[in-house]
């Protein structure tokens, strides 16, 4: 079990090493990205059975005690999310394999290193169990992101890349003076010992810290009002890399909050956040319908979702919470999917803008059939994922009553996302077929991966629907242990 | 916390975020660089009251300054000073394309604030 967890987190890290050494020989390179990225999804698959199974397992880092060291928790929380999370960007580095030679490609000598090093990133952002290693996994994420988003160094890349940049710089060093107020308030930074400290503060302070981090994570997961870094800047990127940021990126914020926000039972910003939650739903599938580019719209709908999970959470019940984590594994996959359907229509029409493409459905059904299932399901269309995702976080909502508003909200936004999927569905894939020059599509033996690992990507989201009784199930265990931490404190402090 | 410290963290937060709010990025790397002293210097006073250094054999625990918010403070420097050289290498690739190192607009903001003026709106331009 040890190992698992130190396989999940280092083993990309020697990857990252290992390939640029190996720069110049694309094949050694490529393996070598693959052995890390695959070897770290497989431990963490492992590591979800054995923690349903046994149960929390923790490793105190160098054998300090759990005020000094850092400490890895593998909980049930952290076991069902790094999975689907360790899965996605090990798929999409497949596609990313196929994409070479086409002009959307990443520099694959700098983005398979850099992907590395954002996953070793992720996997202790999941584990870690105190609040500054989450600041140093978060600065490991964003310092990838920042050189993946921009290593081309175009002039829109740079653009946006400025605004994104300063905004997570500011977030980061706001989360960095948050620690610091956290540890003169408590003397410590670890989780377990925090979810005993902070309910015993004052409420003033309390509330201040949760509202505090409330502005850190929320940054990071861009919820209205502080998403304006997130659609100007993920279009830019290669495909492959706004795929593994609008999968991963924002969740790893939403996932802090759920854990942090539990853990110290800020029960009382709840309002305050079903508001955001419900705001950000709306403003950003509005932004969605403005867009007239396949990315950008993908772009906007990462915002509207994050509201989903943000609603679950606030709701601060054990359903709710656990209707948020059911809805972060459902919204993984199917956000990197759509990505990674953009990434084929740029392929087969030459660009991702709607005015461009047409009539793509008769030329590529296969296409048309993997944009259609994670799009409907990201409206909310049963029999798919995200109808179950949406059922249990709506459903937990009218349970604990007095949030009417923000249920007519998620219907609502729900609604709009389709009608904006169906926009897509118009003008990409049926319509009359655009003339003009285009930059040439990758070689058939590249399509031919391209099309496999977005159509594994797709049947992973149909597994989330064919198993959501289980998944349920476990975000329940999951949430109730973050509602009541006494286990999690245990587990950390035998 | 140390009313002077306390002081020092105000002033260098306040100074850092109207910098970071600028334009300019050569500006934005300065503010950058004050939030960093701030949180380090906030870091530090979080810790409690000064004290020996914290090395085994050199004093009594009692008489020891707290070891851990240094630890934290270093590995904040450490990365601080590395994002100060990515912002400074992305304002150097801004002035080469542009010539300038200033912040822009959205285009796409920009596109659909010109574009979408409703139908039988008088046109802006024409008043200006």
């Amino acid at each position: 079990m040890t190992e698992l967890i130190s396989i999940a987190i280092v083993a990309p890290l020697v990857a990252a090493a290992c390939s640029l050494a190996l720069r110049s020989r694309p094949f050694l390179r490529d393996l070598a990205v693959l052995a890390g990225l695959g070897s770290a999804a497989l431990a963490s698959h492992i590591m979800l059975v054995a923690v349903a199974r046994d149960g929390t397992h923790t490793v105190a880092v160098g054998g300090w005690a759990p005020e000094l060291g850092i400490v890895l928790v593998a909980d049930l929380f952290a076991a069902l999310i790094l999975p689907v999370a360790l899965t996605i960007i090990f798929v999409v580095e497949i596609f990313a394999i196929g994409q070479r030679r086409t002009v959307w490609a990443a520099n694959p000598e700098l983005s398979g290193p850099l992907l590395c090093v954002l996953t070793a990133g992720v996997s202790l952002a999941f584990l870690t169990g105190d609040l500054f290693t989450l600041f140093v996994a978060f600065e490991l994420i964003l310092v990838s992101s920042y050189v993946l988003l921009t290593h081309q160094g175009n002039r829109d890349q740079v653009r946006s890349g400025m605004t994104y940049v300063v905004m997570n710089l500011l977030a980061s060093t706001l989360f960095l003076l948050g620690v610091a107020f956290v540890y003169s308030a408590t003397s410590t930074v670890n989780m377990a010992l925090l979810a005993e400290r902070i309910p015993q503060l004052d409420t003033g302070v309390r509330l201040g810290i949760g509202a505090w981090f409330l502005v850190v994570f929320g940054t990071k997961a861009a919820v209205f009002p502080l998403f304006s870094w997130l659609p100007d800047s993920y279009p830019t990127a290669p495909t492959t890399i706004t795929a593994v940021f609008a999968g991963l990126l924002t969740k790893v914020g939403i996932y802090s909050m759920i854990r942090f926000h539990n853990l110290t039972a800020m029960d009382d910003l709840g309002p305050l956040m079903l508001m955001v939650a419900a705001t950000t739903m709306v403003v950003g599938v509005l932004g969605a319908l403005a867009q007239s580019d396949v990315k950008r719209i993908l772009s906007f709908h990462v915002i509207s979702q994050i509201g989903y999970m943000l609603m679950g959470l606030s709701l601060f019940t054990v359903a709710g919470v656990a209707g948020s984590i059911l809805f972060l594994i459902h919204h993984m996959p199917v956000k990197a999917v759509l990505f990674l359907v953009g990434g084929l229509i740029e392929n087969h029409e030459g660009s991702s803008s709607l005015d461009r493409s047409g009539g793509l459905a008769r030329r590529q059904p296969l296409v048309a059939v993997m944009f259609a299932v994670p799009a409907l399901s990201l409206a909310g269309i049963p029999p798919f994922s995200g109808f179950v995702a949406k059922l249990a976080v709506i459903s937990a909502a009218i349970d604990r009553g007095g949030t009417i508003v923000v249920v007519v909200a998620a219907l609502v936004a729900g609604g709009l996302t389709l009608l904006s999927m169906s926009k897509i569905w118009n003008e990409v894939f049926w319509g009359r077929p655009t003339e003009g020059p285009r930059p040439s599509p990758a070689p058939a033996r590249g399509q031919r991966t391209m099309h496999l690992a977005t159509a594994v990507a797709v049947a992973g989201t149909l597994m989330v629907a064919l198993f959501a009784g289980t998944l349920l199930d476990l975000s329940t265990e999951a949430a109730e242990s973050l509602r009541d931490p006494a286990t999690y404190i245990e587990a950390v402090r035998p | 916390m140390n009313g002077a410290l306390l002081l020092a963290v105000g002033g260098l937060t306040a100074v850092g975020l109207y910098l970071v709010t600028g334009r300019s990025l050569s500006r934005i790397v300065l503010g950058y660089s004050l939030l960093g002293h701030a949180t380090v210097v906030a870091l530090i006073a979080a810790g409690g009251p000064a004290g020996r250094p914290p090395i085994a054999g050199q004093a009594e625990p009692e008489a020891m300054a707290n070891p851990l918010p240094q630890a934290l403070t270093l590995t904040a420097i450490v990365i601080s000073f590395g994002l100060t050289l990515f912002l400074l290498a992305l304002a150097r690739r801004q002035r080469t394309i542009t010539g300038d190192d200033l912040v822009e607009d959205d285009l796409e903001d920009r596109r659909i604030a010109a574009s979408d003026s409703m139908p039988g709106e008088p046109e802006d331009q024409a008043a200006t």
